[in-house]
């Protein structure tokens, strides 16, 4: 570059910089600030001032150094070798900060994203000759034991190959295809492109929601089922389980790609990510998990500007895998803590605020977000989707604060987590009340064809004895459960069985932590039985719901979940046989 | 020769504003040299080309606009560090104050720290046996974890404190040393010497290092005092491979004084008048626990707040519960029932508890134990509730044998001796014992296998 456009630091307050008289800075351009070369964003321009945030801790910067201009967007680089690995908010991969610096992290450190040297054996799907359009796969390589990576032409580019590699070995940086844009330039495709991580990427058209995410989790799957392509938050005060929740989805979900966004959270919790996933393996797979999961970490005490870019960082990532045909699923934890990141920098550019501080842009933000999510049919005619599921992380716990507000105007699924359910050390703590899911419509399609076709009506059997353990216990509350007629306790009992046998999942049992959907169907349709028998037995038989605790038959469903494991089917059978021989 | 700037333009509250002085970078130290040649510190925390804003951490009193001159120091705050400091007092700022001189430093370290790079941290999984049976069982202190204690005034977390650092224990001892690294920030003398004087007495002074600010002195100094505290933390931890504890308290009045300095800097306010980088602020302190790769040591933290009013919804302790791997609650209710620690069980929590219990860590039977205790406990609220208002006549059976063992519960496993240190096995034989109250078929939590060995062993000793 021959002119490097330079400026000069004006001030510094926090991470927001000011510079002077430097016209040609665009809006969310990438600068490097300063003599060590801070990475920083242009976020404002007033008259003469150029406001620009620095992802990196600013405390030794002095009046009158340079800000260079990069004259580009602020942008990730995507290509194979992302998978498995861990990153900063800005993509800086951290096992590599950690060889330059340490076990701290020191400031001024560059590191891309892909490490442009490494070798992949490369397999070339294009032909000379062949038109390309934006998009289009043009070769693949084995990224992980789990994901064959796509090298794709960047979307915005198109024209005919004109000259092709053979399949063999390549570094990242060496060029594949060759291709002759429409003015006549040539392109060289390598296995690394750039994308300004502000900017969704683009697709044909979306599709409908049609699929469910399975996760493996109960309460989930059968009560409030999330799709592919779909959005959902989970709200809870700390202490709640929303870490941990979100950990289990990660684990089991049956998505191909999973990207966890530690934003704002604890150091030790990524730690515990990166350790747990490379020993777990995929349950479809055998493959460890690490293997089709990438992690971005900006810890709470990390610079919090990057935080507000880890979201974007992370999504842009998901779109580039969605856009090779994958499933993706983006778990953010949480998203209250980039909503502080903003209204931290909002703060430090004194603009107006609206709610408990937040900038009033809270919620355009926010949709901008979660509306990258969706199932498409992308540009090389290939159908992918990203899944959004977002921690909220409510101040006080309370649900009313505008994070969580905001949030639930543009999410469809919304799973809340409950203090006393997590005091009782009921886990997941989703409240079965507050939550709910708008994907059921959309799935029962699904469910119908590739569960049961009654698996709908057992659900809302399930549902309908659950609201009305509710209204019971609000008289249990005052009179005690004693005075009950015998129908209703056993109403009681039931519902017991469903909170403790059915929705209450242990994440530490092997045959419990994961329940693929056949199973959990197997489940409904056994503690429905004994529903149905045990009403039989008090309406027709008179017979005592204390009687039939004392049978051992509740505890015997309860304890299922342990004693029947994952591939073990056939043993439902006994149990339902058990039911089915009660006799007084 | 010294850079020395003369005159400044606007002196409101700590802060100062100097005009033209821009020779310096931002977050730098400076000295403030006054006409009688008195000097104070201050940090800059705003620039431009036109002015600089320095906060001072004596406060402003009796500097005017002319009678004071400012020399850059070309660094931010540094801590001279040696493994001298052990046994020694500082002020909240790291200046010794217990008349034994200056420290001969090995190296100086910036008190603000580094993040530390998840890659290279270490997951927690050791236990610490505290001796007390209500965390060691039900929430359990774990290496290189930060576990605050959640407290109101009048309440005894000082002696809950003075009581862990004092029989805190590592189950493998791997030789590496312990130290104590205690920050009081705005304490009232008495809760200083408290902790002073028990120190003493256990002979854990010659193994701490002190950090005081009290609360007459500078309100800005307390903002640095814990910084201060996790520097020398992370020095004896991670250059001298030693396990660590930091006792902070009362981070309340950290937080007070970080709004008080956040209002005279006019920054717009978000809860209850909190700046909006509270979150952040308090997450610089509390991430600084934790283990690395490199090196044997550990940082674990047990800050103390005192909530206000009791309330737990509060920005400060909620922020904390974000941030912290758990929190210890004490309870004004208990206390009043005369029971110590007056722990609150149920609000209670140790996220790291689950990795470090368990075969091979404590006990077997710990995690399915602790996890009945809790869900029969949370059952005896909901008995208790009920009592309230149907009558504790008239209760069913069970439900009486609940109030029973919830008052049980509290009294001789929550409620323990000032000095009792309880080993693991005794905590969890206690358990057992109050569990046996109830009949095996509310054991819910305990698998029928762990319930026959229990039985079995229990037969053996009979």
């Amino acid at each position: 570059m021959e002119n490097i456009q330079k400026s000069f630091i004006y001030g510094i307050n926090g991470p927001v910089v000011t510079v002077k008289n430097a016209p040609w800075l665009k809006m969310l351009e990438m600068v490097y600030v300063g003599e060590e070369k801070l990475i920083g964003e242009v976020i404002a321009v007033h008259g003469d001032d150029t406001i620009i945030q620095v992802y990196e801790e600013t405390s030794g910067l002095k009046i009158g150094e340079e800000v260079i201009s990069s004259g580009e967007l602020m942008s990730i680089m995507l290509g194979p070798g992302l998978i498995g690995n861990i990153y900063d908010g800005i993509g800086r991969p951290l096992k590599q900060v950690e060889k330059e610096s340490g076990a701290f992290i020191s400031r001024g450190i560059s590191a891309d994203a892909i490490d442009k040297e490494q070798i992949f054996k490369i397999d070339i799907l294009v032909n000379a000759g062949d038109v390309l359009s934006g998009g289009a796969i043009v070769a693949e390589t084995v990224e992980t034991s789990l994901i064959k990576h796509k090298i794709m032409l960047p979307p915005n580019i198109s024209g005919e190959a004109v000259e092709v590699r053979e399949s063999g070995e390549f570094k990242c940086s060496d060029w594949l295809v060759k291709v002759r844009l429409e003015n006549g330039e040539i392109y060289e495709v390598c296995a690394i492109q750039k994308w300004p991580i502000r900017t969704p990427r683009p697709y044909i058209r979306r599709e409908k929601i049609s699929k469910p995410l399975i996760t493996g989790q109960r309460i989930v799957d059968v009560l409030f089922p999330l799709a592919k392509g779909g959005t959902a938050a989970i709200p809870g005060g700390f202490g709640t389980g929303k870490t941990m929740t979100q950990h289990q989805l990660a684990k089991w979900s049956d998505a191909e790609i999973i990207i966890y966004i530690g934003c704002g959270e604890r150091g030790n919790e990524m730690t515990q990510v990166l350790e747990e996933f490379t020993g777990l393996t995929d349950p479809k797979s055998g493959e460890p998990l690490m293997n089709r999961t990438l992690l971005i970490a900006n810890t709470s005490n990390m610079p919090v500007a990057a935080r507000e870019a880890s979201i974007y960082t992370g999504i842009t990532i998901a779109e580039y895998y969605r856009d090779m045909g994958y499933n993706v699923a983006i778990m953010a934890d949480s998203t209250s803590r980039w909503a502080e990141a903003l209204r931290e920098i909002s703060g430090r550019l004194e603009e107006m605020p609206a709610e408990e501080g937040f900038p009033a842009y809270l919620s355009s933000r926010l949709s901008e977000f979660y509306e990258r999510a969706g199932f498409v049919t992308n540009l090389n005619n290939t159908q992918g989707s990203v899944t959004i599921i977002g921690a909220v992380s409510p101040q006080g716990g309370d649900f009313s604060e505008p994070v969580t507000q905001n949030t639930k105007r543009f999410i469809r699924c919304f799973w809340g987590l409950d203090k006393s359910l997590a005091y009782a050390r009921h886990y997941p703590a989703i409240n079965w009340h507050t939550s709910y899911s708008e994907y059921i419509d959309d799935l029962s399609q699904w469910y119908e064809a590739n569960v049961d076709k009654d698996f709908l009506k057992l659900r809302g059997e399930i549902v309908r004895i659950l609201q009305e353990e509710n209204s019971l216990m609000e008289i249990v509350k005052l009179i005690g459960a004693d005075v009950l007629p015998e129908d209703q306790k056993l109403t009681l009992e039931i519902a017991r069985v469903i909170r403790v046998g059915f929705l209450q999942q242990n994440a530490y049992h092997a045959n419990d932590t994961y329940v693929p959907i056949i199973k959990q169907y197997e489940m409904l349709k056994i503690i429905l039985k004994l529903y149905k028998k045990c009403k039989s037995l008090v309406e027709l038989e008179g017979i005592s719901v204390s009687q039939l605790s004392k049978t051992g038959i509740f505890d015997r469903v309860i304890k299922m979940k342990y004693d029947i494991s994952n591939d073990e089917l056939e043993k439902f059978k006994a149990v339902g046989e058990e039911i089915d021989k009660l006799e007084f | 020769m010294e850079l020395q700037y003369i005159g400044l333009k606007d002196i409101s509250g700590a802060i100062v504003i100097a005009e033209g002085f821009k020779d310096v970078a931002y977050d730098e130290i400076v000295r403030i040299i006054l006409d009688d040649n008195s000097e104070r510190i201050g940090r800059v925390i705003e620039i431009t080309e036109e002015f600089a804003v320095i906060q001072i951490f004596e406060g402003t009193k009796g500097i005017s606009l002319e009678n004071c001159r400012l020399c850059p120091t070309g660094r931010p705050l540094m801590l001279p560090l040696s493994k001298e400091i052990l046994g020694r007092k500082f002020d909240g700022v790291g200046r010794p104050m217990d008349g034994l001189g200056e420290i001969y430093y090995e190296k100086k370290m910036d008190i603000n720290g580094k993040p530390m790079n998840p890659v290279s941290r270490r997951y927690p999984n050791s236990f610490i046996q505290t001796g007390i049976s209500a965390i060691d069982g039900l929430m359990t202190l774990i290496r290189g974890q930060k576990l605050p204690i959640f407290s109101g005034n009048g309440l005894p977390h000082d002696n809950l404190a003075v009581q862990i650092a004092a029989q805190a224990k590592i189950a493998e001892d791997d030789n590496a040393e312990f130290g104590i690294v205690f920050a009081a920030m705005g304490v009232k003398h008495d809760v200083a010497n408290y902790f002073i004087s028990e120190f003493e007495k256990t002979g854990a002074i010659s193994r701490s290092v002190m950090f005081i600010n009290t609360s007459s002195d500078p309100v800005v100094e307390r903002i640095l005092t814990p910084r201060c505290a996790l520097t020398a933390a992370e020095y004896l931890a991670f250059e001298h491979n030693m396990h660590v504890l930091v006792i902070m308290t009362d981070i309340t009045s950290y937080c007070e004084a970080l709004r008080e300095v956040s209002a005279s800097k006019q920054e717009i306010p978000s809860r209850k008048g909190y700046p909006g980088y509270l979150y952040s602020d308090l997450a610089t302190l509390y991430e600084r626990a934790g283990m690395i790769d490199t090196s044997k040591g550990s940082i674990t933290q047990i800050p103390i707040l005192t909530m206000p009013n009791d309330d737990i919804t509060h920005p400060i302790p909620d922020l904390t519960g974000y941030i912290t791997e758990g929190q210890i609650v004490l309870d004004r209710a208990l206390s009043q029932k005369n029971i110590y620690p007056p722990i609150s069980v149920l609000p209670s929590l140790s996220r790291l508890m689950k990795d470090g219990i368990g075969e091979g860590y404590t006990l077997k039977e710990h995690p399915e134990v602790s996890n009945q205790l809790f869900s029969s406990y949370a059952k005896v609220q909901d008995v208790r509730a009920l009592a309230s208002v149907i009558g504790e006549d008239e209760l069913s059976d069970i439900d009486k044998l609940y109030i029973k063992f919830g008052a049980e519960f509290e009294r001789s496993f929550v409620g323990q001796g000032r000095h009792e240190n309880r080993s693991i096995e005794e905590s969890i034989e206690k358990a057992w014992e109050i569990l046996g109250m109830l009949p095996e078929s509310e054991l819910d939590r305990i698998s029928p296998d762990t319930l026959k060995a229990h039985s079995s062993k229990a037969e053996n000793i009979s």
